[in-house]
């Protein structure tokens, strides 16, 4: 079956890129395979897991669970997009100085959330964070070294 | 252009029900008609003793509200939606056409007397939601209708309400939910509306349950026969999330908290009324 293409623009970590794609191509396989930047990571692909997390105007969304098209003239963030310069963001930052990682597969999606969370309130309780990453799983660290990377993250950026 | 596409053609609203439906192949529209870039649709409005919601209106925005705030079981339906993400995307008009047996909003809306607006190409109509939800994933809409606004009435003073979910984690449908809504004198119930959600094919009115309260001094007593009464209207399927038996005995934990909640917010407290998690 053949499939019409739709143009679509779309800002990448402020960069501009304009593509054809199928309607039906997810916003995650778009940054994974038409922009080439594979930080977004798919996990369940079941809008479980979080690990595809990207901020769509600033706000946190699963990429697996909405199409390109549908971020059409949208700004999108990804983890690659976090650092500056040749310098970590103050969540990256953190979560090296926490240990708030181990495999790290879910890490770039936490810290996206994390991202969301800390512009809306950079001082967030330990009850606020864990209701800001309940949509991201992580599998190997148990949480309580990514509650304190985002709470250090959170001082950090306070103090920038 | 729907009713161009034919019946092969489906609305998409925020999509974090139908996306992950796809995938799965139990839906399998030929088109898709995006209904993310019409501007208009998302709105929180108050007039004339009730609260408007644009149909697009995302979950994440009615948590924000202050306007919504103004009828604490919205806001506790809201705040308590799967997760972040899933709340900056899905939208309350998408949850109620959708018809998911273990949806929200549905089941929260249904203890107040709320209003669905929906188009086609037949012209505009409203419809109570009580008969908008016509089974699992059926409503009362046309093929080629959608919903355009979801309208709440303001309760009358002296009223509270809870909206309680037990979910194993954020992202996963509930295992079982209850909304309460009560009005009170004092300690005296005038009324009461009790609905319990993921229990059966759409959200159950616990009419028994609410003639348990109406007219009682609510205490424990009258409170624990109201939340068996709920029990033995509970229809729930067994399933990954727990035997029946587990989801009725839910059901009456649910139900007795919504109703303590529901009380002391009808006295003007402040309580907040989080999701459970196992």
């Amino acid at each position: 079956m053949k499939i019409e293409k739709t143009a679509v623009h779309i800002s990448v970590n402020g960069k501009p890129y304009a593509r054809e794609v199928e309607p039906r191509m997810l916003l995650v396989e778009f940054l994974r395979e038409a922009c080439d930047l594979t930080g977004t990571h798919v996990g369940c692909d079941t809008t479980y897991c979080g690990a595809c997390t990207v901020l769509m105007n600033g706000l946190a969304v699963k990429s697996c669970t909405m199409f390109a098209v549908q971020a059409d003239g949208s700004e999108i963030t990804t983890v690659e997009g976090l650092e500056k310069d040749g310098k970590l963001h103050p969540i990256q930052q953190a979560f090296g100085d926490s240990y708030g990682l181990q495999c790290g597969y879910c890490t770039p999606g936490l810290m996206l959330s994390a991202h969301q969370l800390l512009s809306e309130n950079p001082v967030p309780s330990e009850k606020e964070i864990r209701k800001a990453i309940a949509g991201n799983t992580c599998r190997c660290t148990g949480y309580m070294n990514i509650f304190k990377a985002i709470e250090l993250a959170g001082r950090n950026m306070k103090g920038a | 252009m729907l009713s161009q596409l034919g019946e092969g053609a489906k609305f998409l609203a925020g999509g974090q029900s139908l996306i992950p439906l796809l995938k799965l192949r139990f839906a399998n529209p030929e088109h898709l008609v995006d209904l993310n870039f019409i501007p208009g649709t998302s709105f929180i409005k108050e007039d004339s003793g009730a609260l408007h919601f644009g149909a697009m209106t995302r979950h994440a925005e009615i948590e924000h509200s202050t306007l919504a705030k103004k009828i604490p079981v919205l806001h506790d339906c809201a705040a308590g939606i799967a997760d972040v993400q899933v709340r900056n995307r899905g939208t309350i008009g998408g949850s109620l056409a959708e018809a998911d047996p273990s949806g929200d909003w549905a089941n929260a809306l249904i203890t107040l007397n709320t209003t669905v607006h929906c188009l086609g190409t037949d012209g505009a109509r409203t419809i109570p939601l009580k008969d908008f939800i016509k089974d699992a994933y059926t409503t009362a809409l046309a093929h080629d209708e959608l919903v355009t606004e979801v309208e709440v009435e303001t309760p009358p003073k002296g009223s509270g309400g809870a909206y309680l979910a037990f979910k194993r984690s954020a992202p996963v449908y509930p295992s079982a939910s209850a909304a309460v809504q009560l009005a009170m004198t004092g300690d005296v119930c005038q009324d009461a509306a009790i609905a319990l959600g993921c229990v059966g094919l759409t959200p159950i009115r616990a009419t028994e349950a609410e003639t348990a309260l109406r007219g009682k001094n609510l205490n424990d007593k009258t409170i624990s026969t109201a939340a068996e009464a709920a029990r033995s209207v509970a229809d729930p399927q067994a399933d990954m999330r727990g035997s029946a038996d587990y989801k009725r005995q839910l059901v009456v934990a649910l139900v007795k908290r919504a109703i303590q909640i529901a009380t002391r917010r009808a006295r003007g407290e402040r309580v907040e009324g989080a999701h459970l998690y196992a």
